[in-house]
């Protein structure tokens, strides 16, 4: 009941909050209304549900000259591991080889392939290995990298790393249906790119 | 003749409160044989004993649900980030009208937790007549057993795929990711609509759906222009065509988005099965109160007949002297 209280209210008092400050127990509303406007039609009785952009924090616009800091919001499904973050440049193993980002870089999507991601802060590297995922990279200078697995480049143990290498290689030679292949190659893949992270 | 007054009196307190009379009634038949002071306080007290006893089950099931909330809790909030960077790619289309849609309903596997489970069905159906019409169809795939028992009553036709038993062990995005595509092999979409509990707090739950494009939709709204359409201004790096590409971001972004609407969806399981717990054995415990003070009254009644009873029996002998 009180849920609709508060609705009501903030219903009441504008459709932006932007500049009112909102209670903590204050619900947000669908933004898009052509999709409210469709469900009073079929389901008058009921509030609509929400949408994840209501959720969302506003992203910044493009600028029109080139800031100097790129935005990193670098995500796992565990964890955001940055959110935000100012950097000056991030380094991101694509596909097609290891990717440069500075800040003003032209709108991106890249898929990335196992391999080391580094992020430059002033004097500051850190490097983490990325397993895979994807990146965009905005107009507005912010950059947001999706991975499914990442670790800093500390936490991973060469010898482990040798003996996976060794053991996905050999059931990539003992394999004997595709998808048995596939895994196997896979693994050699992530594994050899572990190991040329470590070395190099 | 005082006495069958007052065993009528006592009765009729009773009244209220004995749902089940059938066979509590020969309990009361027996007071006979053990005297009046049993006079259906043993009615009352298998009453309260049983009363207490669900106030005890339903305060353990309070805690074990708490519990298990802390522990997904912190999980579901960490997911948060995963979908963010999609909807700020793609933007967030629920009006979109396709062809084919697919509504993804999440629901719980076990009961006793509220209204979410009815609240998601319910907006699974609207989203239905929001988006069949002459050409459109819209299909089910339902995740969780409750969610399942409703609407194979009357939506059994377009149920596509049914999901249960996916809490049974703690979630993570391996298990996701292959539940998330066995739905893209098996089910033809052109928009996938996930609708779930978001967890916006311990007593709020905001049923929300989450719209998943296919590749050719996406290609499709971002030549016509509109919120996609500056989607065709962002360089492709790596692939051979931008299909591919976007094939793999869809899926990518379907797993996604799935795991954290799985995590928000346990959340949201948890926190109203506390709350319904919360509220049940509080209830027990008025009850309890109410049954308190029948047994005492009853009891007190009785012993006054039988005080009574002893009296006027004493002042007759003292009369006949």
């Amino acid at each position: 009941m009180f849920r609709q209280a508060s609705r009501l209210v903030s219903r009441s008092i504008t459709a932006k909050s932007t500049t009112n400050r909102a209670f903590s127990t204050e619900v947000p509303s669908t933004i898009d209304s052509s999709f409210v406007e469709a469900w009073k039609k079929v389901a008058p009785n009921m509030d609509p549900p929400q949408t994840p952009s209501s959720f969302m924090k506003p992203r910044p616009s493009t600028a029109s000259s080139i800031p100097t800091k790129l935005t990193v919001n670098f995500v796992l499904p565990y964890a955001s591991e940055l959110s935000g973050k100012e950097v000056d440049m991030v380094i991101i193993p694509a596909t097609t080889g290891q990717m440069g980002v500075l800040p003003g870089h032209v709108p991106t999507i890249a898929e990335l392939k196992p391999g080391i991601m580094s992020v430059h802060e002033g004097t500051d590297i850190k490097k983490y290995f990325v397993s895979s995922g994807f990146a965009f990279l905005h107009a507005n200078s912010v950059a947001d990298i999706i991975a499914v697995e990442a670790v800093p480049l500390e936490n991973i143990d060469a010898s482990q790393v040798q003996k996976g290498l060794a053991e996905f290689t050999q059931k990539l030679a003992s394999a004997t249906t595709d998808l048995e292949k596939a895994e196997a190659q896979i693994g050699v893949e992530v594994h050899s790119a572990m190991n040329a992270a470590l070395s190099g | 003749m005082a006495m069958s007054i007052l065993r009528r009196e006592g009765r009729r307190l009773l009244r209220p409160i004995a749902a089940i009379r059938s066979p509590l009634a020969s309990s009361d038949q027996e007071e006979g044989l053990l005297g009046v002071r049993s006079i259906s306080t043993q009615v009352v007290r298998n009453r309260m004993k049983s009363v207490k006893n669900i106030q005890k089950i339903t305060k353990a099931m309070k805690m074990v649900a708490a519990s298990k909330l802390r522990a997904v809790q912190g999980r579901a909030e960490n997911s948060r980030g995963l979908w963010q960077p999609f909807t700020a790619l793609l933007g967030d289309n629920p009006s979109i009208d396709v062809k084919k849609s697919v509504v993804v309903t999440l629901s719980s596997d076990k009961g006793l937790c509220g209204g979410i489970n009815s609240t998601v069905v319910k907006v699974s159906r609207a989203l239905y007549k929001l988006n069949a019409g002459p050409e459109k169809e819209v299909k089910f795939v339902i995740v969780g057993e409750k969610a399942k028992a409703i609407m194979f009553r009357d939506s059994k036709n377009d149920i596509s795929l049914t999901v249960t038993e996916l809490n049974k062990n703690p979630l993570n995005y391996a298990q996701v990711s292959v539940l998330a595509d066995d739905i893209l092999k098996n089910v033809e979409f052109d928009a996938l609509r996930i609708v779930y509990n978001k967890f916006h707090s311990v007593v709020a739950f905001l049923p929300t759906v989450a719209t998943v494009l296919s590749p050719e939709i996406i290609e499709k709204e971002s030549e016509v222009g509109g919120k996609l359409g500056e989607l065709d201004s962002y360089e492709i790096e790596g692939g051979e065509t931008k299909g591919e590409i976007l094939q793999n971001l869809a899926e990518f972004q379907f797993s996604c988005v799935m795991f954290n609407a799985v995590l928000e969806n346990a959340c949201s399981e948890m926190g109203a099965r506390m709350s319904a717990m919360d509220s049940s054995s509080r209830n027990a415990g008025e009850m309890l109160d109410r049954l308190t003070l029948t047994y005492n009254r009853t009891r007190q009644a009785s012993i006054t007949t039988e005080l009574i009873e002893i009296i006027s029996g004493a002042s007759a002998l003292e009369a006949a002297k």
